[in-house]
């Protein structure tokens, strides 16, 4: 019964530096099936994909346990070309063409047919000319065959993304024992009408016999084509079920559904006042892979906030925005007044204060103490911790006073180290995180905007900091807008959830709203926005 | 069209200022084209041995200094055993090749551990491959190894003289066939090996090999991913790069007759990169007409200068100054250029997929 499985994934399961992504993952693939492969971010789907392509990331990371099989037989996929080898095509969601190589080259790179010559005999095949010819009709023949009219010697620069991801197809189809299409979010980047065109293409080659791997976020779609559906959630598999016995309801709920015993006790004295202390009208924020176009949302004094949503949808994309850290364009009032867009030092000073998701890149010094970390952000938009020397008109530092205020943080938030002097560096994620948070209090924000809190530290650190940003708000009455892809965490956090999709948003919904309707609004359906 | 014309700015502008230096130094026709003819056939070779790496993503090599060393290891060595004429040339050339290989393949894999600062680095090798060549030559030579040939020797017997003549293959390719026309003296040997370069890079290009080459150069990730060992092809890149360096130095040595022993070849980099850069070609980008014609303006700048600094303020030098700034100036131009145009590059890529839903597994 084996040769019947173009593709077998039998219990596979991945870790990375202790943290484990897939977790005893099996799946199937059948000649001639389209097999849809959803799940959340972080579900274990491009961990999976890498394994199956051999990417070094994987084997630089200790590799995994379990087995591939491969047409009946196991597989050992060491390489990007090794999978090939073994008739794995993969279309990637990073475009991997040469812009200035025109189609017929892209197509054929690295596999050129080639004629001997004078040199070619002492040399190998490296020094063969390539025989342009054929490269052109393996191309069109290709091109043809998923309906592409386009010239093959067209140079790729300056042709639509959509055009790319075709071109993409037709290069591993063009590979003579092609049996398996692996397709990373292929529609991502694509219009509706590219779409619907990609989805027929891949139906006919699933025709002819070859098995086709799909991953998506768009459930219509994958309700559209596949024959059987994996639902990947947290590294593990959910369901696999047959198309037949699909709900798009079903699947949504599967995604993202964990059954959460969520504490949320009526807290008494919660100060949220119905007057809002941010409104933000139409921002369009330019942060590469978190585009921002035209969201509005108005923060309640005294709330938290959260935004979800699927990663690249924007949600980074507003706190940065908001921070003028990258482009951007649109209103942003702030307790009553207007803040400038585009002009950092403007929304430090009005009180905004960010913990960034790139803890590392942005947020921290690495190579500096924790004190100097913990105190430069608010020397620089507070003026605190200078001191005057004498009559001069000159401000230094003043050493005692950061170093009383790092004590107290390093105790306050039980900040694990050797002492304020060590640098930041040495910490752990999670130690990292609270410098971070120390150096936002020492801001005193009037609104912090947390970004992936909890991203890359482990569990028991994350309570620690969720519970650290919890008491902020309720104790110092610092209103937060946390933004995570955890919806879990911000559905134990928040008063109100707001999920992004394609950098608007989408819909406000309550965190005890029903698992499906956050998958609905995460996949770009529902959910009216509620103000 | 306005690309076309941005694209040839930089030889076009060369070209006024080579006939407006021409009009105005006031020299002989006849002995502009002699001068140029003989600098063209000497120094067309080295330029052409940077397009290989700047096609394959390595930017300008500055390393084709390593190259011209070995060129001058197996000229000394010639010289040494005082082997006459194109048999000298030859030897040399058999001498210098091996060394260079070794070279080119070391300098590869510094430069693969180097990615994005590849032309630095390429430029600091030449000054430490420089010091061991100095300590071989200035010191070793005589106490380590002999050198039973006084004539290349320093008087005291340690040490090889600064400046080495040449005489034995002094002029060996270059008189092999002469062309007398309209009274100018051509060297064709040269000039048909430099012929046969540039169909061999031109044949380069149409094999698998060259399609590598120009695959890594324009995106190593895509290139692995397609199964491209993209190290190996650098490396390769690199070591054909200085091999024709190494020929190209013998071949420009035997024109010129002496060779400086420690500072012939440390000129080459920056003088052929800036023939190069005057063809216009840029860091990523290099044909071989642009080196042709990069050499031919640049060399024609060389020769009018000094006159046409004379003429116009009264001071030879000043040309020289004039000439030296430019030649200087256009390689740091071109780096700018170059980061500049790569800076507002990489913005337009993340601008133009706007819609792209990246996923992120890893949070380590």
């Amino acid at each position: 019964m084996d040769n019947n499985w173009v593709l077998q994934v039998k219990n596979v399961s991945k870790e990375y530096g202790g943290n484990s992504v897939l977790r005893d993952v099996s799946l199937s693939v059948k000649p001639g099936e389209i097999h849809a492969l959803v799940g959340e971010n972080g579900a274990g789907k491009s961990t999976l994909m890498n394994i199956l392509f051999g990417m070094p990331v994987i084997h630089e990371t200790g590799g995994f346990t379990g087995e591939v099989w491969l047409k009946g037989k196991k597989a050992e996929i060491e390489s990007p070309k090794k999978a090939m080898e073994a008739g794995i095509g993969m279309v990637h969601q990073e475009f991997m063409l040469l812009p200035g190589f025109s189609v017929a080259e892209n197509v054929k790179l690295n596999r050129e047919p080639t004629k001997p010559n004078w040199f070619s005999g002492v040399s190998g095949n490296k020094l063969e000319t390539l025989d342009l010819q054929k490269m052109g009709s393996d191309t069109r023949r290709a091109l043809d065959k998923i309906e592409m009219d386009i010239d093959e010697w067209l140079p790729l620069v300056g042709m639509p993304v959509g055009y790319r991801q075709f071109i993409e197809i037709a290069r591993e189809i063009d590979k003579a024992d092609l049996s398996l299409l692996v397709l990373d979010e292929p529609t991502a980047v694509l219009t509706e009408t590219e779409a619907s065109r990609l989805l027929s293409v891949l139906k006919k080659l699933a025709e002819s016999g070859i098995g086709v791997l799909f991953i998506s976020h768009r459930l219509e779609e994958v309700c559209e084509i596949a024959d059987t559906v994996t639902v990947l959630r947290d590294g593990e598999v959910i369901a696999t079920m047959p198309k037949t016995e699909t709900k798009l309801e079903a699947i949504a709920e599967m995604m993202v559904g964990r059954k959460i015993s969520r504490s949320k006790t009526a807290e008494s004295g919660r100060a949220i006042d119905e007057g809002n202390i941010l409104e933000i009208r139409d921002l369009y924020v330019d942060m590469p892979g978190e585009y921002v176009n035209g969201a509005n949302l108005t923060v309640r004094r005294g709330e938290i906030l959260g935004i979800g949503g699927l990663a690249g949808h924007g949600k980074l994309g507003i706190a940065n925005g908001i921070m003028g850290l990258y482009p951007s364009s649109g209103t942003l009032i702030f307790d009553g007044g207007e803040i400038p867009l585009n002009n950092a030092q403007a929304s430090l000073e009005a009180g905004l204060v960010s913990l960034s998701e790139d803890r590392r890149g942005v947020g921290l010094l690495l190579d500096e103490s924790i004190e100097d970390n913990i105190a430069l952000a608010s020397m620089i938009s507070r003026k605190k911790f200078l001191k005057r020397v004498g009559p001069l008109p000159v401000s230094v530092l003043d050493r005692k006073a950061i170093r009383e205020h790092a004590n107290k943080m390093i105790s306050l938030l039980e900040i694990k180290c050797t002492g304020p002097e060590q640098s930041v560096r040495r910490l752990s994620g999670g130690n990292q995180q609270k410098v971070c948070v120390a150096k936002a209090i020492t801001m005193e924000p009037r609104l912090l905007l947390v970004s992936e809190p909890t991203r890359g530290i482990d569990v028991g650190a994350k309570e620690r900091v969720l519970s650290m940003i919890k008491s902020l708000n309720r104790e110092n009455g610092i209103t937060v807008v946390m933004i995570s892809s955890e919806l879990q965490e911000l559905r134990s956090m928040c008063d109100r959830i707001a999920i992004m999709y394609k950098g608007r948003i989408c819909g406000i919904l309550d965190p005890d709203a029903p698992d499906a309707e956050f998958g609905f609004c995460m996949a770009g359906k529902g959910g009216i926005p509620s103000d | 069209m306005k690309q076309r014309i941005r694209q040839n700015a930089v030889p076009v502008l060369f070209l006024c200022m080579c006939v407006l230096g021409v009009l105005i130094s006031g020299q002989n026709l006849r002995y502009i084209a002699q001068e140029l003819i003989s600098r063209l056939a000497r120094n067309w070779f080295l330029v052409l041995s940077l397009i290989i790496p700047v096609t394959a993503g390595l930017g300008l090599n500055f390393a084709i200094v390593l190259g011209a060393m070995a060129g001058q290891v197996g000229l000394i060595i010639a010289t040494h055993y005082k082997l006459p004429g194109l048999l000298g040339l030859i030897t040399a050339i058999i001498l210098a090749m091996p060394i260079a290989v070794v070279l080119g393949i070391s300098a590869g894999h510094v430069l693969n551990k180097a990615r994005g600062r590849e032309m630095i680095t390429s430029m600091m090798l030449g000054f430490a491959v420089n010091g061991i060549y100095q300590l071989v030559f200035l010191f070793m030579a005589g106490t380590v190894f002999p050198i039973k040939n006084p004539e290349i020797m320093l008087d005291n017997g340690v040490g090889l003289r600064g400046t080495i003549e040449l005489k034995y293959c002094k002029y060996a390719l270059d008189n092999l066939i002469r062309l007398r026309l309209f009274g100018i003296d051509i060297p064709l040997a040269p000039i048909i090996v430099v012929i046969l370069l540039c169909f061999g890079i031109r044949w380069l290009y149409q094999t698998k090999l060259g399609q590598e080459l120009r695959a890594v150069g324009q995106d190593m990730g895509v290139a692995s991913v397609a199964g491209i060992n993209v190290d190996r092809t650098r490396i390769t890149a690199m070591v054909m790069s200085t091999v024709l360096a190494a020929i190209g130095q013998v071949i420009f040595l035997q024109n010129i007759g002496t060779m400086n022993t420690f500072n012939s070849h440390e000129q080459i980099g920056t003088v052929a990169i800036a023939s190069l850069l005057v063809g216009g070609a840029t860091v990523s980008r290099a044909t071989v007409g642009q080196g042709l014609i990069g050499t031919l303006l640049f060399q024609l700048l060389f020769i009018i200068s000094p006159a046409a600094g004379q003429r116009l303020m009264g001071n030879a030098q000043i040309g020289e100054y004039f000439r030296v700034f430019i030649g200087y100036g256009i390689i740091g131009a071109a780096l700018l250029i170059h980061a500049w145009e790569r800076s507002t590059s990489q913005r337009s890529a993340h601008r133009q997929p706007k819609e792209k839903t990246p996923e992120v597994t890893l949070n380590n």
